[in-house]
C-alpha cells in the first residue's frame, strides 16, 4: 500500500515536474499541482504503464488525486 | 540545423518523400524513411548512405495499425524518439463518383487520412516529453480546389488540413507545431499518369508556367521544421506555382 503511494508519487513528480515532498495524497493534479488537460493524459498513462492496467476514459476522468489514482489502482490490482 | 533530430518521412522512396528525406538529412537530421516494400526501403538506405547521411529505410504499410505501432517502438529504443514527422505517404483511387465504389474511398481515406491520425498520435507523447515537436502533413491543392474524379481525395486531403489546425491547438502548449503544405502540380510518377492534354491544361492555369518539383515542396518543409519556423503552426503552405491562390 504505501509502496503504491510512493511509486505514484513518484510518477506524478515526474509528469508534472514538481517536487515528490510537495504531494499530499489528497493534491489536486490540476488544482494544487498545476497540471493542464494533457498533463493528465500523461499521468494517467504512464501510471497504466507503470502499474500494468489499463484505466478506462470514463474512470481516468474521476482520478484527479493521489489519493484516487491510489484507490483505483488498489481496486484493480490483480 | 537539425543534428540530433530524428525525422520519420513516409512514403520516402521517390519523389516528394524522397527530396523531403534528402533535404532534411542534408540538414543534420538522422531520417528514417519508410516504404511499402522490402526494395522500397533499401532504396531508400542506399540513397541516404549515398548521400553520406545518417539513417535508413524500414517497411511499413501505414494502415496496419499493430505494424506502426511495433515500427514506432523499434525505432524509439534503436534512434530515440521521433521529433520531425512527415506524413507524405498517399495514394490516389480516382474515379468520378457516380462510379466510385466503397473500397475506392475507404482506401484513399485510410492510407491519406486515418493513418496520419495514427502516426501523428504515435509520435506524439515522445514529442510532449521531448517539449519539442514538428508534425508536417503534406496534403494538396486540390483539397481546396476540389477535383473532379478525386472526392476521396480531396475529401482525405482537406480532413488531413482540419485535423492538423485541432491538432495544433493541442499541442501547442508543448512547443510542438503542425503545419500542411499543400503542393499543386508537381512532377512525378503520380502526376505522370496523367495524358498530355491534362497536362497542357494545368501547366497554363499556373502563373509560374511549370510544374513543380519534389525540391520545391522538400523546401516549403524544410522550413517549416527548422527554428526560423518557430511561430508558425496550424496553417498551410500552398507550393503550387500560383495556381491556386488562398
Amino acid at each position: 500500500m504505501d509502496n503504491i503511494v510512493e511509486r505514484v508519487k513518484k510518477i506524478v513528480a515526474e509528469q508534472l515536474g514538481v517536487n515528490e515532498a510537495d504531494i499530499k495524497n489528497e493534491s489536486s493534479f490540476v488544482d494544487d499541482l498545476g497540471a493542464d488537460s494533457l498533463d493528465t493524459v500523461e499521468l494517467v498513462m504512464a501510471l497504466e504503464e507503470e502499474f500494468e492496467c489499463e484505466i478506462p476514459d470514463e474512470q481516468a476522468e474521476k482520478i484527479t488525486t493521489v489519493q484516487q489514482a491510489v484507490d483505483h489502482i488498489l481496486a484493480n490490482k490483480k | 540545423m537539425l543534428t540530433d533530430k530524428i525525422a520519420f518521412v513516409t512514403g520516402a522512396t521517390r519523389g516528394i518523400g524522397r527530396a523531403i528525406a534528402l533535404q532534411l538529412g542534408n540538414q543534420g537530421a538522422t531520417v528514417i524513411g519508410t516504404a511499402t516494400s522490402t526494395e522500397g526501403a533499401d532504396k531508400i538506405s542506399a540513397y541516404l548512405a549515398e548521400a553520406g547521411l545518417s539513417g535508413k529505410g524500414i517497411v511499413l504499410e501505414v494502415c496496419d495499425a499493430e505494424q506502426l505501432n511495433n515500427t514506432l517502438s523499434t525505432i524509439a529504443k534503436e534512434f530515440g524518439a521521433i521529433t520531425i514527422l512527415v506524413n507524405n505517404a498517399g495514394i490516389t483511387r480516382d474515379n468520378l463518383t457516380m462510379r466510385m465504389s466503397d473500397d475506392e474511398w475507404d482506401a484513399v481515406i485510410d492510407t491519406n487520412l486515418k493513418a496520419v491520425f495514427r502516426l501523428s498520435r504515435g509520435v506524439m507523447r515522445g514529442m510532449m516529453k521531448a517539449r519539442f515537436g514538428r508534425i508536417v502533413n503534406i496534403t494538396s491543392v486540390v483539397g481546396y480546389s476540389g477535383n473532379a474524379g478525386q472526392a476521396n481525395y480531396c475529401a482525405a486531403k482537406a480532413g488531413v488540413a482540419g485535423m492538423s489546425r485541432s491538432l495544433a491547438r493541442e499541442l501547442g502548449s508543448r512547443n510542438i507545431t503542425v503545419n500542411c503544405v499543400a503542393p499543386g502540380f508537381i512532377a512525378t510518377d503520380m502526376t505522370h499518369a496523367l495524358d498530355d492534354k491534362q497536362k497542357e491544361a494545368m501547366l497554363a492555369s499556373i502563373p509560374l508556367g511549370r510544374a513543380g518539383t519534389p525540391e520545391d515542396i522538400a523546401g516549403a518543409v524544410s522550413f517549416l521544421v527548422s527554428p526560423a519556423a518557430a511561430y508558425v503552426t496550424g496553417t498551410t503552405v500552398h507550393v503550387n506555382g500560383g495556381m491556386f491562390m488562398d
